[in-house]
């Protein structure tokens, strides 16, 4: 259990214009080797049709570096840093510029489906020729055979397909094949109002449109210079936590059921019900979607709703620990959980994955610490991080931080500033941009705009899953097949967030 | 482990619960699916779900359906893993390119008499990704669909009604054939 001092290095997520950099091919294949050496984490990587950005953190901070793409062809950077390969795979797709090295330039996105061939590119391909199949790498070995599962999943989930090879009932490779559900967010967003690009950065992920909508709104208010009244900046907080006490509660019953501790799972189920009823009460959506808003919050809080959910957050506190105590106290369940689905502190800190994977193998990372937004900055914050890197550890993150999330929601609401909740947004002149840095439930999410006036030219959100699900790959390997679920509800990576 | 064993025994269900409460519409829903579920179906209805593109909220929701707060199975009403088990199909999402196959699939493989429901903006019309260059749109862009029922994402309480509703025209019908009941 280590604890980083909360005097730590906090580096203001918005980049000025000293912290964006155009750079030449040579600087920018010089980061990317940095990278590779693991001098520093790739944030995120995405283009425009001529240009490509690289965000990454360093000792140094958080910097935005942009390559002008000539002749649609670029330096690759997953040729030198791994974690980038999907990334640019993507970028292949959406864009076409060639990212020259790239080592694996299957198509990710397109699945060969869509009535035309790079769709965000300035000029539109024709739709790519009828691929057929899609070309899994190849396994070799005796005695191997293949499960294929997906896109239509058996229980109420999202659609991907994953191809086990199996020995008998070991899983020797898992691979996924994602991007089912991309429904062209990226290009919906580019010309679209500020109010309209809220509301698709509210249906990215839905059980982060929380978390979403305030990444984008904090890019928006730093791309326009604007600061959100005090009190909505708060009920932000209160929403995002919220948010993460009733994900981490459906991921809690969710590992426990599929070890078959249904009670566990059925007691988590009316702790969930009774957070995102509380939530409608007081703002109107289970899911608060469309609550945070650029400029602020879109309603306020009652004072009555706010005691609601006082009483709310002392009455769930003594029965979830009842139910981690059912859990700390379950053999047959720890015996499931423990040793399970393991990853290496070496790969979470190559991949730069956040949120619960990463802070389960040692990765000591919290956006809220790490760039220290308000309200954070005052509210002191806790980060468990644990270095088993297991199924159990994943699960334990996500209890120690609804403990944590309980008392900011109770520090949150005892500090509750009075007034305004939403400032006006006026357009600067000329074009403007920012980026917002989130840590929602499942780790950070990324969110890059840029405006002009009061419309969005260009918006890239970065979900935390990029960085994770490579990792599902790895940590399934050399577990039985029936204990896939176990590992893949300990990551539980977002589907439409990754596919856009 | 005891003591919430114990608390079991003298505390009231967490289901949704109390007839005389008109503000509890479950209960009353129960009592009209069951009934209805029974005429049509012999007091069973298999539903799978299937994802065509939804950002999950919506599946955040029917999930929802399977908590002590609505136990959907009381009612008769169950999820199940194979389409080939189920009698509706309950489709999400604004219908994706790369999705669409697969529903098609999934409709082909449901044996008839089945029905469909829309399920969430997205389902209905597209939401706000209609126009997109990866969507197809609706799902009745894609096959049949029988009953749509709207909201980003609907609660699960407004979901469960709009099963009633497909149940109530079912029985117009008799079971014998099935007509759209938008």
């Amino acid at each position: 259990m280590a604890q980083r001092p909360r005097t730590a290095r906090r580096s203001d997520p918005r980049p000025r214009a000293r912290r964006r950099r155009a750079v030449d091919a040579k600087t920018w294949i010089a980061n990317a080797e940095a990278l590779g050496r693991g001098e520093g984490e790739l944030v995120a990587l995405f283009a425009e049709p001529d240009r490509v950005h690289m965000a990454l953190r360093d000792v140094a901070g958080t910097r935005l570096l942009t390559l002008a793409v000539a002749d649609r062809r670029y330096p690759s950077v997953g040729a030198r840093h791994a974690p980038a390969i999907r990334l640019e795979r993507a970028i292949r797709d959406l864009f076409g510029h060639e990212p020259e090295g790239l080592p694996d330039t299957r198509p990710w996105l397109d699945h060969g489906a869509w009535p035309l061939a790079h769709p965000l590119a300035a000029k539109r391909g024709l739709p790519a020729k009828s691929r057929g199949g899609y070309e899994f790498l190849p396994v070799e070995g005796e005695g191997l055979h293949q499960i294929p599962v997906g896109p239509v999943h058996a229980g109420i989930i999202e659609p991907g397909h994953f191809r086990f090879t199996a020995n008998g009932e070991t899983v020797v490779r898992l691979e996924a094949r994602l991007g089912y559900v991309h429904k062209g967010i990226e290009w919906l967003m580019q010309g679209a109002p500020i109010a309209r690009a809220a509301m698709l950065i509210g249906r990215v992920s839905g059980d982060s449109t929380v978390a979403y909508a305030y990444a984008f709104a904090r890019a928006v208010e730093s791309a326009l210079r604007l600061t959100p009244p005090p009190r909505a900046v708060y009920l932000r907080a209160l929403m995002a936590e919220l948010e993460r006490i009733a994900n981490h509660l459906g991921d809690f019953g969710a590992i426990c059921n599929d070890a078959t501790y249904v009670l566990i799972h059925a007691h988590c189920g009316v702790l969930r019900e009774q957070v995102l009823a509380a939530c409608d009460a007081a703002f109107g959506h289970r899911l608060m979607r469309d609550c945070i808003v650029p400029g602020g919050v879109a309603a306020d809080l009652s004072a009555a709703e706010a005691r609601r959910l006082k009483a709310l957050v002392d009455s769930i506190a003594p029965r979830f620990r009842e139910l981690v105590a059912i859990y700390d106290d379950a053999p047959s369940l720890l015996d499931r959980t423990v040793t399970t689905g393991l990853v290496s502190a070496e790969l979470v800190r190559r991949f730069a994955a956040g949120g619960y994977v990463g802070r389960a193998s040692g990765r000591d990372f919290d956006a809220r610490r790490e760039h220290a937004y308000p309200p954070y900055d005052k509210l002191g914050l806790e980060v468990p991080v644990f270095e088993a890197g297991d199924v159990d550890a994943r699960l334990r993150v996500r209890l120690r931080e609804i403990e944590e999330s309980l008392r900011l929601i109770r520090r949150i609401l005892d500090a509750l500033p009075r007034g305004e909740v939403r400032a006006a947004l006026r357009g600067a002149k000329g074009e403007r941009e920012g980026v917002g840095m989130v840590e929602g439930f499942r780790g950070d999410v990324f969110v890059y705009v840029r405006l002009s006036g009061t419309t969005v030219v260009r918006c890239h959100p970065r979900d935390p899953s990029w960085f994770q699900w490579p990792l599902l790959e790895v940590a399934v390997k050399d577990n039985i097949v029936a204990d896939f679920p176990l590992c893949n509800k300990s990551f539980n990576c977002s589907y439409s967030g990754h596919d856009l | 482990m005891r003591s919430l064993l114990f608390k079991s025994l003298v505390k009231d269900p967490v289901t949704i619960a109390g007839p005389e409460a008109e503000a509890n519409a479950t209960q009353e829903l129960a009592r009209t699916l069951e009934d209805l579920s029974r005429r049509v179906l012999g007091r069973s209805l298999v539903i799978r779900e299937v994802d065509a593109g939804s950002c999950n909220g919506c599946e955040l929701e029917i999930h929802a359906l399977n908590n002590p707060v609505y136990d959907l199975e009381r009612l008769g009403l169950k999820f199940a893993a194979s389409p080939r088990h189920a009698d509706v199909l309950l489709v999400t999402g604004p219908v994706t390119h790369n999705m669409r196959v697969a529903l098609e699939r999934t409709w082909k493989a449901t044996p008839d008499p089945k029905w469909v429901v829309a399920v969430g903006d997205c389902a209905c019309s597209g939401g706000v990704f209609a126009g997109s260059y990866a969507c197809v749109g609706p799902v009745s862009a894609v096959i049949p669909v029988d009953l749509h029922i709207a909201g980003c994402p609907p609660r699960p309480i407004e979901i469960l009604k709009g099963l009633v509703a497909l149940l109530d025209a079912a029985a117009r019908n008799n079971g014998a054939g099935k007509g759209a009941v938008r």
